[in-house]
Parts: C-alpha cells; structure tokens; sequence
C-alpha cells in the first residue's frame, strides 16, 4: 500500500527526474535538425555536471554554475564542431572522441569535489499556485530550472516553425548544397547549432550534479546522454515530442527507483536495467516504419559539408 | 534590342589546382537582352556564373553592373544588386514546402501567408502553376524548376541567369518556358541563358558567348549562325557522328513483363506495370524527364531493386528475384548514371573498381580470395582499350575526369561481353569527343549482337544510337516506336506534352 | 586564411605520418595538462612512456604490457571490421562482459571436474557465442527494424553491466566465498585458468588469439571478396548494392565478429588477469579499444600497434599515478584527447592545405 500514498510524490519527481535527459535532447534535436550527429552528449553532459557543480561550490551560486555549466558544454562541443565543420572528421568517430574526453576530462576536474554538498538550488513559490491541493505539488513547487527547460522546448519549436533563423536551420539540415548555393553559411549555421546543443548538454548534467542527486561522483551520468540521444530519434525530431519522450522515460526512471525503494520482488538489477531495455523497445518501434523514419530525419544528418568550389 | 549594357565581365579569371576553369573572360549582356554562355561540358559556364552570382570569387578581372562596379561577396549582394539565377541542379529542399523553399531565396520575404499568396498570383500570371503548401519532393522535375523560376520572379530582377534549364523539361514545355522568358525580355529583364543545345539559343537569344576549355572563343548572333557553325566554334574540332553498322536483329534477349517496383527513395518514382522487349542487336533508346523513374528502372534491371521473378525475363529465364552478381553471371550488366558513388567508388582505385563489377564474368575471386593480378590485368585492358587518360590503374576514381571514368565504366561491362547491356545516362556531363567515343561504342557492340538498352535524357543522343524510341513518364513506359521519322513533338507527347503548364497570360490574354 | 584543398588521391604518407604525429600532439598537450596538475611534464610524459619499457622496473612492466594489450586489440580487429563498413558497434564493453559470463559459466559448470582439455576449449567457444550473442541484438535489430545499432549497442552496455552485478551476487557468486559477492576464481581452478605460458611475458591465450586475429584480419581484408565488400560498403554504400552486396548480411557478419571477438577477450581475461567474476570486472577496454582501433587506422598491423601504444598508457598512468600522484583520470583524459589529435590530422590525408587568400583580385 505503500505506493499508491506515493503517486504525487511520484509525479512531483518525475518532473525532477526528466529534466537532465530533457534539456540534453532538445539541443540534441537542434544540432541534429542542423544535419549535424553529434555522439557526444554523454561527455558534454558529464563536463556541464562538473563545471556547474564546481562553480556552485566555489561561488556559493547555483546560477553561477549553471551558466558555466552551459559555458563548458559549449566550449566542448565546439572542439567537435572544429573538427567536422572545418577538418572534415567523421562525426560518429568525433562524437564517441568527444565522449570518452568528456568521461575522463570530468573526473580529473572532479578530483577535489567528491563527497562535497553543493549549495541548493531554491524551489520556487509561485504565490496561489504552490498552494493548489495536489497540482500545486505536481506541477508547481520545483525550482526554477524545471520551468527553464519547459520554456526552453517551447521557444525551440517557435524558433523552428515561425522564425527566419530556423528555417534556414532546417534548410542547412535538409540540403547543405543547396543552402550554400544560396549563399548561406552552411558552417556557422552547424557551428551555432552544435554550441547550442553542447550548452543543453551542460545544462542538462549540471542539473544532475547540483539539483537531482545533488553531488559529484564520477560516471555519474550512466547512459543519460546516450539516452538522450534516442529520445530525439524517437520524437522524430519534433520539439514537442522531445519533451513527451524526456517525461515518459523519466517517469519509468522513477517508478523503478520507487518500486527498488518500496521493496517489490522484482530482481534490483531488473529493474536498474529496465530505462534502458524499455529505451532500447521504443527504438525498435519508432524505427520499424522506414519510410517514416526516412522522412523525418534531417535529410543531410551525419554527412560533411566541404564547398568544392 | 539591346540598349546599353547591363552587365559587363572583363578578364575574368578562375584557377583550381591542376585546372584554369575561366580565363581572360570577356562579354557583356544588354539591357532587355537574352544572351547565351554556349560551350560543351567542362568549357567553365558553370563557373562563369558562380563568379557572377557571388558564389564563387575570381581571381582576376572585374565587373560592372548597371553602370557600377560590381564585387559581390556573395549571393545575398548578387540578389539585393538585382540578379536571380536557376540552378541546373536545384538549389531546392525536398522536405520544405514551396512557400519556404521560395522564402529562402529571397532577401526579404513577405510573411508566409502574404509569400504564399504572392507565389500564386505570380505562378498563375506566368503559366507555372504551383501550390505553396505542397512538399518539393513531391514534385516533379518540371515542377520543382516553376518552384525556382518564381523564387527568382518574385524578386524582380533584372538579370536572370538560367543554367540549362531545359534539361528537365519535355518538348512542349521548353516551348511555354520560351514564352514566359519572352514575356520577361518585353518587360526590359535580361536573361543570361547557359546551354549547350544549338537549337534552343538559336530560336531564344540575341547574343551568344561561346567558351572552349575556359576561355572566350568566339561571339555572335546566334540567328545569323547555323547550328554546325555553332557547333564547331564550341568544340573546336569537326565531330565524328557515330555510325551505326548495318545488322539483323536476333531473338528476344531481354523481355519485361508488367513489372512494378517501388522505388527504395521516400521521393522516387515507383515503376508501374513496365513492359518491353528487346532483341540481341538491337538498341532500345528510353526517354524522359529526369525523376521520371530511370533510376528505379536501371535498379530493378541491374537487380539492386527485386521484382517478382516473371517480371524479368532474360533468355527465356525469370531473373527478376535474382540479385546484381546472379545476373551478371548470366550475362546482364548494368552501368547506372551516378558514376561517383554508385558506378564506381570515389576512394578506391581502378583496380578495386574492376573487381566491383567485374569479379563474377572476368573469374576474379577463388574460394573467396581475390586474384588481384587478374583484376589489375582487367582494369588495364579497359583503359587501353577505351583510351581512359590516367597514369595508372592505381589511381582513385575520383582522380579521373568526367569522361574519363565515364569511358572506364562502360569499358568495364563492354569488355565483359554482355548479352544485354543497360546504361542510364551513357554521356552525362561528359566532354563531347568523350561522348561520341561512348555512343560508338554502344553501337558496336549493338552490332556484335549485344541487347542494349539506353535510358537517356538527352533527346538528341537518343535519336542519334537508338533504332526504337520509348518514354518513362511516372514511372510508366509508353510503347515503344521506331525512331526513324518520329518528330520533336510526338517525343514530346509520348513524354508527357506540357505537364500543365500554361503560357504565360501577363500582358494581353491574346497569347495564351 | 587557410583552406582545404580535396587531394585527387588519398596520401599515402599522411596516412602513416598522422598517427605518429597525433601521438607527439598529444604528448605535447598532455605535458601541458600534467603541468597544470602540479606535474613536471617532462618527468611525467618518461614515466609514462620511457619507465615501463627500460626503467628500473621494466621487467615487470614488461609483462603487463601484453596482458592489456591483448584484449584491446582483438576487441579493435572486431570492431575496425564494422568501422570499415560504416557500422558502429560501440558496444563492444557489453558483448566482452557476456563474454566472460558465458565462459566463466562454461567453466565453473564442470567444477571441480578435472579435464582441461574439454573444458577449456568449450570455455573459448562459450566466451565467442556470449559476445556473438550481445552483438546479434543490434544486429537484427538494424536489419529487421531498421533500429540504430549505435545506440542499441551503447545502451545494451549498461544492461550487461547489470547482469554482470546479478552474476557476481547471485548465480556465479562463489559458494563457499563466505558471502562476498564474486565468482569462484577461475585461475586457481586448473581447468579453466587462462595463465601466463612463458612466465614473466604477459602472454596468455587471449594474446595468442588476438595475434591470430591480427592475421585472419589482415587476410580478409586484403585478399579476401568479404574485405573488398567490406571497405566498398563504407567507402560507398550505393556502389556496394551495386556491386552485389547484402547490406544485412554485412551487418550480421561485421557485428557478430566484432562480438565474437570482443566476448573471447572478455573469456580470457576472466580466466586469466582478472581470475573472477566480479562487480567491477570491466574496466573500460571496449570503449578504449575504438581508440585503438581508429589509432591503428582500423588496419590489423596499425591496430596491433596501437593496442601496445595504448597499454603502455595504462601501465605507465598506473606508474605516474604509484609515483607521481597522477589521477588516474588523467589518462583516460589522455587517450580521448589522442583520438582527437588523430581525427584532426586525418584531415591530411584526403585534403591538402592551402594557406592564402583564395583570389588574387
């Protein structure tokens, strides 16, 4: 009986808990609608993790360490948009590079910060609100960047469906040939976008260092950004469904947690590798219509871009 | 009809490591004029007209638009200066709808709803009917060409650069496409016209700058020339027509029957019901408008794309569940048009490239090893025999010329002596003594008793090898004629005629 | 301003030298971040580089070099195969972990029976048919349901890791281990252990495999139609249909090699150098060896030598980590930073370098 006095909580946390594999996957979608496969969100999630966590801890500002969390995401993913964008360098290569730098450079930032709490991020009260019976609990008691990446998806989808900028976005995405023959610059175009999805990235992870467990261990993403990853090739590249994809993968993550804590006689490791076996089956049954999956991925997605002439 | 120049280009040069694509460029296009930029494949217009429109930077020389001097730094300054260009290979995205795709070759679109509105206002004027909404790619190639004539339109330019427009458009719609080209000149817009058919800027243009290997060989008025004339100031050489030996045809070789695949491209055109049939020595010419389903029928015949087995019929044997090296063995080949990245890879070299095809019929491989001595022996053979300019059999594909690599990839099925032989595009984009060495070759083996079936875009080179005519129009094949008699206009039909386009109506309803 | 020029042919040169000068980059900014971790870069990059392999303490060193070599590059020849064909199995970790479960399993099914000569050759099929296994999921996968073997290959890790955990507390724990989660140690076993056969060498069976492996490759690739189908496969994907290929085929072929591979150098190495099953039995081999592999320009003999380059990195981070105080984490910062230097300087070998302005006007 246990579980059903937790079903609020369970709701409150699962907003909690998507948040990291949120904000990494829609810049992830970003950077892909750009035609660019950036494998590297696993890396750049874990150097935002530690970035943020150690600004927070130095300066006694979460804030602070949020924005150079999104900083060191940034710089990171930049170093793999030099190589695609300007050396040509394979992008799944780079990406896994980009990976297993990311794994390692963290830990040797991380070295004085383990066991370390971090300064709290404070939950907001939004007056009326909060206090609603039950929604307010749900819906409305978390810290700020719950709702930062909530509006973070919107913006993305207005910015790709109404603005000019997107559209030329989408245009690099589809066709750089073509977008180059009309005169736009295919490189900064990727650049930018690639920047973007590093920052997400960053964002993503320190959330994870400073808010969700709140403390620095190595490794500590487990497969988050990976997850991210295929959270975007199942929500078809579309903003909105990045974030129903983010919430429905959190929610399992949490229901396994809660089904751990509460004891069920379901084998622990079962359960710990239930988010990625059910991540693995909803791959299966995005993918499984081709033709669907043909249209809906950028059409020059993981392909280089050198101006022949 | 020229009144004072509108755009003026003086030593225009342009070199690319190992080759001179423009040098020492000089002409000018008037005001009002419709002036074409003649030369053969590799003579430098393309390059030419990248210079002009700001894609491209020349390393010497300057231009002058409308008076001023004119330094473009890229295609957003050759579009807000007044200069539109269409693209030979459209600079269109398939996934985008009409409107976006109109929008994102413009300086300053409209709002989408007022773009969309405009898009139908000017496509219905010009007799280029298009829904803004609609995806590109599921367009076709006539199509997708109103999309870009609008994109251009729609800014009101004074310069309109074509870059061999009417290489996707049938008979008919060249005709209209004249017309709304015509109506453009009335209204004082000049139109820089790229092409290498004689016919066309003959009965178009005022002015002709004719280009050779990259530089300026000649101008005149291309009226007061006959298309011979024109013809050798472009390749500088008199031209061997291919001679077709006089043979019986022998039994049906290749026989299709009611085949329908689906093409494996989420924008291809699927085949539907396609049937034909072909005799040893006889060559089978196959015509249309490109994204007509060439490229599915050369799949399902090399056997990249599977039919069901009596579809296909070769020798009296089902073949069409048979993959790519089960029919070469029984004597099909297939050379398709892409010849970088699907005839041959890029990266690999000459000797790689033989093994590609011809391991089966050349007995190249041996309990699954490769007898490279054997391979490289083969890849020889073809270049000697097929005059492949390269230093060696070494070499990467990607180091070869067009018509070079061209040469070595008919060669290699040539020499592997099929019974039926099909190529898609033999001489696209390739140098004039290339092509007529490739279509010579075709016929001779034509002449040994090989079936051959050449699918083509190119009208002219059909008429020329082909002793029947057929047309692929969406993925349907139209029964096939004998070429000998047949006019421009009954190829034009048989491929689909107009396609709904209208002429132009802006001036007087007279027109129409 | 600088500007790539695409070469007509791929360098010869460039593909030999880039290694090699990635290696030297890499040093050179390795010895940069040892300096801002308080090291002497000099004294770090010999400790690294020089001390194992003609310090003081060489000998033992020595040894090691071949015990981390050996399964980096018979995981690398798998995965270079797919690298190859443009199929990307980064899962290489979970199919060396099931590896080594089913031929633990294998093992310790017969103990205490005593008949090495049956039970240990069953152990090598069984460590094969675990990473086969593994790999197969993404591999029909890809060619049924068209999934991406990337990510399925990569998340099946993290599955792995959790039977693994499973294993060493549950079905494998040693019984008579007083409770401690851990198998029952395979090399005090003697049907099953996997020890050294010249002592001091390092060389165990799982070497011995991955110098047979280094040869089967070089063969295939060379002169076999299935190498040729192979490099055409990922060098063109269209010209390989064209050419005959079966894209499925390839894929099944190239993941269930690499698997098979990779699970072998699990098996090994449970019944050698590790001796157990165990919570942290993996220690990241088959993610280091797509370092490899790239390093070793996904070739059997640039492979072979890059897995020795790249244990000497191990050995030698341990060493500067006893004697320097080194993180450990250094190194794995130092390996990625690596494969960096080599994707930049790959450039070189498709692409010359111009540096001017591109026109004279």
């Amino acid at each position: 009986m246990g579980l059903s006095i937790q079903i609020d909580f369970l709701l409150a946390t699962l907003m909690v808990s998507s948040t990291p594999i949120l904000l990494a996957a829609i810049g992830e979608m970003v950077t892909e609608r750009s035609g660019v496969l950036n494998l590297g969100v696993e890396g750049m999630m874990i150097v935002g993790a530690i970035c943020g966590f150690a600004i927070a801890v130095e300066t006694g500002s979460p804030f602070l360490g949020f924005v150079f969390a999104a900083i060191g995401g940034a710089l990171l993913s930049l170093v793999f948009g030099f190589l695609t964008q300007y050396l040509l360098s394979n992008q799944v290569a780079t990406g896994l590079a980009l990976t297993l730098f990311g794994l390692g450079l963290s830990s040797l930032m991380g070295q004085g910060y383990i066991g370390v709490k971090p300064p709290s991020t404070g939950q907001i009260n939004i007056p009326v609100l909060s206090d609603l019976p039950y929604l307010g609990r749900i819906l409305f008691s978390h810290d700020l960047m719950v709702y930062f990446s909530l509006v973070l998806v919107a913006s993305v989808w207005a910015f790709l469906k109404y603005t000019r900028a997107g559209l030329i976005l989408r245009a690099v995405g589809e066709s750089h040939d073509a977008a180059h023959a009309l005169g736009y610059n295919v490189i900064f175009v990727r650049l930018s976008a690639i920047a973007f999805g590093g920052a997400c990235a960053g964002l993503g992870g320190a959330y994870l260092s400073l808010v969700r467990v709140p403390q620095w261990t190595e490794g500590m993403t487990a497969g988050a950004g990976w997850i991210a990853l295929a959270i975007v090739v199942f929500a078809s590249w579309r903003a909105g469904r990045v974030l129903l994809g983010a919430y429905l993968f959190g929610g399992i993550t949490v229901l396994q947690l809660n089904l751990q804590a509460a004891g069920v006689a379901i084998p622990v490791e079962l359960l710990s590798m239930s988010p990625y076996l059910i991540t693995i089956l909803v791959l299966v049954i995005i993918s499984s219509d081709r033709n669907r999956a043909a249209l809906s991925a950028p059409a020059s997605l993981g392909r280089a871009f050198h101006a022949s002439h | 009809m020229s009144a004072g120049s509108l755009l003026a280009v003086e030593g225009l040069r342009k070199a690319y490591p190992g080759v001179v694509a423009n040098n020492n460029v000089t002409f000018s296009v008037g005001v009002g004029e419709v002036h074409a930029l003649l030369g053969e494949n590799g003579a430098g217009k393309s390059t030419l007209v990248k210079m002009v429109y700001g894609l491209v930077k020349p390393d010497a020389g300057h231009m002058t638009f409308d008076g001023n001097a004119y330094t473009p730094g890229s295609p957003h300054e050759a579009r807000s200066t007044g200069i539109a260009m269409v693209f030979q290979h459209f600079s269109l995205f398939e996934a985008l709808n009409v409107a976006e795709n109109v929008a994102l070759g413009m300086e300053e679109p409209p709002p989408m709803r007022e773009l969309a509105g405009r898009i139908r206002e000017v496509s219905e004027n010009y007799g280029l009917p298009l829904d803004p909404g609609r995806l590109v790619g599921d367009l076709s190639a006539g199509e997708r060409q109103r999309v870009e004539i609008i994109r251009c339109l729609l800014q009101d330019p004074k310069l309109l650069i074509m870059d061999e427009p009417t290489s996707v458009l049938t008979p008919q719609e060249v005709d209209i496409l004249f017309e709304t080209l015509r109506k453009l000149q009335s209204e004082g817009t000049s139109i820089l016209y790229i092409s290498h058919k004689l016919e066309e800027i003959r009965s178009l243009c005022d002015g002709a700058t004719i280009l050779r290997l990259g530089e300026v060989v000649g101008s005149c008025d291309p009226r007061e020339k006959t298309a011979r004339e024109l013809a050798e100031m472009m390749v500088g050489t008199e031209l061997k027509t291919p001679s077709a030996a006089d043979h019986d045809l022998g039994d049906v070789a290749l026989s299709l029957k009611g085949l329908s695949v689906k093409s494996a491209n989420p924008f291809g055109t699927s085949l539907k019901d396609v049937t034909l049939e072909i005799r040893q020595g006889e060559v089978l010419g196959i015509g249309g408008v490109a994204g007509n389903g060439q490229d599915e029928l050369l799949g399902a015949l090399s056997g990249e794309l599977l039919a069901k087995a009596d579809t296909v019929v070769l020798n009296g044997q089902p073949i069409g569940d048979l993959g790519p090296n089960a029919r070469r063995a029984i004597g099909l080949l297939a050379a398709p048009e892409e010849r970088l990245g699907h005839a041959a890879a890029p990266d690999m070299s000459l000797i790689e490239n033989a093994v590609l095809t011809g391991q089966v019929r050349k007995n190249m491989v041996h309990r699954g090893l490769i007898d490279w001595a054997k391979a490289r022996a083969f890849a020889e053979e073809v270049i000697a025999e097929f005059d492949v300019r390269t230093p060696g059999a070494g070499n990467a594909a990607r180091a070869l010329s067009g018509g070079n690599l061209q040469k070595f990839v008919i060669g290699r099925e040539i020499l592997q002596k099929p019974d039926v032989l099909v190529v898609n595009q033999p001489t696209w984009g390739v140098d004039a003594s290339a092509a007529a060495a490739i279509r010579q070759s075709i016929l001779d083996l034509a002449a040994e008793g090989a079936a051959i079936l050449v699918i083509s875009q190119d009208l002219d080179e059909l008429m020329e090898i082909s002793g029947r005519f057929a047309a692929l129009n969406e993925g349907r094949l139209s029964e096939p004629r004998s070429a000998q008699g047949l006019t421009i206009d009954e190829i034009g039909l048989m491929l689909g005629g107009a396609h709904g386009m209208e002429v132009a109506h802006i001036h007087e309803e007279a027109n129409a | 301003m600088i500007r790539l020029e695409k070469r007509p042919t791929p360098s010869r040169g460039w593909s030999y030298l880039a290694p090699l000068v990635a290696v030297l980059a890499t040093m050179v900014a390795g010895g940069i971040l040892f300096a801002f971790l308080g090291n002497d870069p000099l004294v770090t990059i010999r400790t690294i580089f020089w001390d194992p392999l003609f310090g003081p303490l060489a000998s033992y060193f020595r040894g090691q070099l071949l015990i981390k070599a050996g399964p980096l590059i018979l995981i690398a020849v798998g995965l270079s195969m797919g690298f190859r064909a443009g199929i990307w199995n980064i899962g290489a970790e979970g199919q060396y972990i099931m590896g080594a479960i089913f031929g633990a399993a294998m093992g310790l099914a017969f103990y205490p029976m005593e008949a090495r000569w049956l039970i240990f050759p069953l152990m090598i099929i069984a460590g094969a048919f675990g990473g086969f296994l593994w790999a197969m999921i993404p591999g029909i996968l890809k060619t049924r349901f068209n999934t991406n073997e990337i990510l399925v290959s990569l998340l099946l890790v993290y599955v792995a890791e959790q039977i693994l955990a499973s294993m060493a507390l549950g079905l494998l724990r040693n019984p008579e281990g007083s409770g401690f989660p851990g198998s029952r140690n395979l090399r005090q076993y003697e049907s099953t252990a996997n020890n050294e056969l010249i002592a001091g060498w390092g060389m165990h069976w799982g070497v011995v495999a991955a110098f047979i492996a280094v040869i089967f490759a070089y063969i295939l690739l060379t002169r076999h139609i299935m190498g040729f189908n192979i490099r055409l496969a990922g060098a063109s994907p269209r010209a390989a249909k064209f050419a005959g290929v079966n894209p499925n085929r390839l894929i099944l072929f190239c993941l269930g090699l690499s698997g098979a591979l990779a699970g072998l150098a699990g098996m090994f190495e449970v019944a050698g150098p590790a001796g157990q099953i165990s919570i942290d039995f993996n220690v990241g081999y088959g993610f280091t060896a797509i370092i490899v592999a790239f390093l070793g320009r996904l070739h059997p003999v640039g492979i072979l030598l890059a897995g020795l380059l790249m244990a000497l990195t191990y050995i030698g981070g341990e060493a500067a980590q006893a004697t320097l105080g080194l993180p450990a984490a250094a190194i794995q910062a130092f390996q990625g930073m690596l494969l960096f230097f080599l994707l930049a300087l790959d450039v070189l070998t498709n692409f010359r370098v111009r540096i001017g302005r591109e026109g004279h006007a």
